[in-house]
């Protein structure tokens, strides 16, 4: 199922990729500080992460080597502090590929990121 | 068959039907878009009325949906003959409205992107959990029984298939009424009593959404319905009207006898506003006493429309009676330190305001509009008006009355 | 949670002054409190790849003697600690993690002031009746919501006696890195479980001015509250529903 999936995913991408559609420019601010190596990450890392987010969450084990906030504070753009937005580490590469994330409903996409305005739920 | 000639003017008038029945189903997936874009921010819920209008629309659609499936059980599981010619016509009836019940409040999940997750993940002590199993599981017999009535080579099988609709349909209903009946946090819920007031209630409104179709259908065919049938029809109505009054009376009696709830029941029966309002006006008098009256007064159920007149007050009775249980048990302030007098920042120790927003109308709107136009569609391309054999039933009239 | 894993990139983070996650907490937090609070850190923090033990049940005693009507510390410091921070219009619609509740018996005038949060129940309502399992227990008893498969049925809040649940009923983007929010899903306190692994105390705990506030593991006699609960009389709301909760009241 998953396999299909990804196989689909693969051909549209590669659809996309002969019909034109430009590359995604990814920056790769920290090269080589990976937790594995890009082959396997860029198959491997929606996995890896769901298996984390599961563990942490459900388990309460923390310190995993994969975590969305690592993944973060690692690719932020410098520029824009973010992993979102054009040129963003996961939107640009999740936009060419078609594949629609709901991470960011939840988690913060900056890296460090400090609320700074005043706090508080005002009625 | 006098539906195969069709004037022009006819045709058009269908198409136009569908057409407006389609519109609002499309406004009501809008205004769904609409509210998952911008949040529930936009309609009149809250964190203490968490479910509003959409829900009240969603459980009579989903209440009645099994209920119109009696129907279909009188004539197969109880063998009355009367019924078999309208079995086809229930079973549609059952699959449209379920899903449009559904439609309805999978659209206003807050995140009903997440179906696929809804189906996948099962949580057994659910009693939402057991539903997500119960309503497919309706889905699917029901489509075998009207597979058994409408193709004559599966027709040997319509008993056993009607027996198991017919019981699948009462657990799915005790489902219904057991999500709220489970409720130990709120006044309004946690009775044993709201399972079987859900079923006889889904007997009233289905029959009541029955009969409306089925006067619809014969005064578009130019028909009338032969008036043993309308008499033994109506005289059912009456019965499960009769029935669901007394449910909901012995609902309010526990409840007032408790001293624990009779200040909720003080609120809901005579201070609260609306909700008394609703109840003893939209329910008790619309939905109950007219519709008796109509049925029942010899010089009134004689009048033309008189039936049709009472079955779709007993559907406005339905929708004033599911406000008042489903948005007034909410707006009741939860009891969490009895016996004090409580204040907070979060409504607590006090009465919930809630007023329904336009776009939760349009989504529980749209839910009828697809049952409409499912139906209209449905009884135009296949054989689902009720065709009553005459000379048998005259032959028999005097099993009639 | 982001603790790296290996030293070359742990440099790398600290070296870019990176504030969000675990680190910046262990910079900002150091003595402060944990001196002052009694009983100090419930317990060191959890090692890496451990998972939450059962042995563990983490409960909360609030001394309603010491809780002062019209202070809100303990609300403020939620807020701030888990980046509720998006403006509503209306009160109801917007997050209660936490709120204040004032009670008066009107047969004696007595009044009380007291917060009122998830109670984090040994046998959680909420966890019953959600029909995705993304209500949860974690082994040690704190009850949270798994957002990754909650759809937003709202069924949990009308289940839970407390009030202590909210529905995200907007979009947000100020989330603090540790505590993921947002839009459609269900969300109530979670003890803090970001600090409670690092082996810190909850916000409101660390805020509370009165020190009404205590926080600990109810399964270790040993506990600073394990003590206090043995000694001093304590309630827990709504004991008719025979929940068990992990928050105790004194006082009321």
């Amino acid at each position: 199922m998953k396999a299909a999936a990804l196989a689909l995913l693969l051909a549209l991408a590669s659809a996309a990729a002969l019909a034109g559609a430009p590359k995604p420019a990814l920056k790769i601010e920290n090269p080589g500080q990976c937790i594995a190596p890009t082959e396997e990450m860029r198959k491997n890392h929606m996995e890896m992460l769901k298996h984390q987010r599961d563990r942490t969450l459900r388990q309460g084990i923390r310190g995993e080597k994969a975590s969305l906030n690592g993944c973060i504070e690692c690719h932020a753009s410098k520029a824009t502090g973010s992993v979102l937005g054009k040129g963003g580490f996961c939107q640009e590469c999740h936009a060419y590929a078609a594949v629609k994330l709901d991470c960011w409903d939840c988690h913060q996409p900056k890296a460090g990121f400090k609320h700074a305005g005043a706090v508080g739920v005002k009625p | 068959m006098r539906l195969e000639k069709n004037s022009r003017s006819e045709e058009l008038l269908f198409y136009a039907l569908v057409g407006v029945g389609a519109l609002v189903t499309a406004v009501g997936l809008a205004a769904a878009l609409y509210m998952e874009h911008a949040g529930h921010v936009v309609t009149g819920m809250n964190n203490q009325v968490v479910w509003g209008m959409p829900h009240v629309f969603a459980i009579f659609l989903i209440v009645a949906a099994s209920g119109v499936l009696n129907v279909a059980s009188i004539g197969s599981v109880f063998g009355k003959a009367v019924y078999k010619p309208r079995a086809p016509l229930s079973g549609l009836l059952a699959l449209v409205m379920l899903a449009a019940g559904l439609m309805v409040i999978m659209l206003d999940l807050g995140r009903a992107d997440r179906l696929v997750v809804a189906m996948t993940h099962f949580n057994p002590t659910s009693v939402f959990g057991w539903n997500v199993i119960l309503y497919p599981g309706f889905f699917a017999i029901v489509g075998l029984y009207l597979w058994t009535l409408m193709d004559r080579k599966m027709n040997p099988y319509y008993k056993p298939a009607g027996l198991a609709a017919f019981v699948w349909r009462l657990i799915l209903t005790t489902g219904t009424g057991s999500i709220f009946g489970f409720l130990v946090a709120r006044q309004a819920y946690q009775s044993a009593v709201i399972a079987p007031m859900f079923i006889i209630m889904s007997f009233a409104w289905g029959l009541a959404v029955f009969m409306i179709v089925q006067k619809s259908m014969y005064a578009w065919n130019g028909m009338t319905l032969h008036p043993a049938v309308r008499s033994r029809m109506k005289n059912l109505l009456g019965t499960f009207v009769a029935a669901v009054f007394y449910f909901v009376l012995v609902y309010h009696l526990t409840n007032i006898y408790y001293a624990k709830e009779t200040a909720f029941e003080r609120f809901i029966l005579l201070e609260g506003g609306i909700f008394p309002s609703l109840f003893w006006g939209g329910w008790l008098f619309l939905g109950t006493i007219v519709p008796l009256l109509l049925i029942y007064v010899p010089d009134l159920n004689q009048l033309r429309g008189s039936v049709f007149a009472a079955a779709v007050l007993v559907v406005v009775g339905a929708f004033c009676l599911l406000y008042v249980f489903i948005i007034g048990g909410q707006v009741y302030p939860l009891d969490i330190f009895p016996g004090m007098e409580v204040t907070s920042s979060f409504m607590d120790g006090q009465i919930d305001h809630y007023r329904p927003s336009w776009p939760e109308i349009l989504l529980g709107l749209g839910g009828i509009g697809l049952a409409f136009t499912a139906t209209a569609i449905g009884v135009r391309v296949l054989k689902f008006l009720p065709e009553d054999d005459l000379a048998k039933l005259e032959s028999a009239g005097h099993m009639l009355d | 949670m982001t603790e790296p894993q290996d030293k070359s990139r742990r440099k790398f983070v600290a070296g870019a002054a990176v504030a969000g996650a675990g680190l910046g907490v262990a910079a900002l937090a150091p003595g402060l409190h944990l001196i002052e609070v009694a009983g100090a850190a419930p317990q060191a923090p959890r090692a890496a790849g451990e998972p939450a033990p059962s042995t563990v049940r983490w409960g909360m005693l609030i001394d309603t003697t010491k809780c002062a009507t019209g202070c809100d510390k303990c609300v403020t410091a939620c807020h701030t600690e888990n980046g509720i921070n998006e403006t509503v219009q209306d009160v109801r619609q917007g997050s209660q993690w936490i709120r204040k509740i004032d009670l008066k018996d009107p047969k004696n005038g007595r009044t009380h002031s007291l917060p009122m949060m998830c109670q984090h129940c040994e046998k959680p309502p909420c966890v019953d009746v959600c029909p995705t399992g993304a209500s949860m227990k974690r082994a040690d008893g704190i009850v949270l919501v798994d957002r990754h498969i909650c759809i937003g049925c709202r069924y949990c809040m009308m289940a839970c006696p407390y009030k202590a649940r909210s529905f995200v009923h907007q979009p947000l983007t100020a989330q603090n890195p540790e505590v993921p929010r947002g839009l459609g899903c269900v969300e109530s306190c979670t003890f803090c479980v970001h600090r409670v692994d690092k082996g810190l105390q909850p916000a409101c705990v660390e805020a509370c001015p009165e020190r009404a506030m205590l926080f600990g593991d109810l399964n270790d006699p040993t506990s600073e509250i394990a003590k206090r609960l043995a000694q001093e009389p304590a309630t827990q709301v709504r004991a008719d529903l025979k929940l068990n909760v992990g928050v105790r009241y004194k006082g009321i």
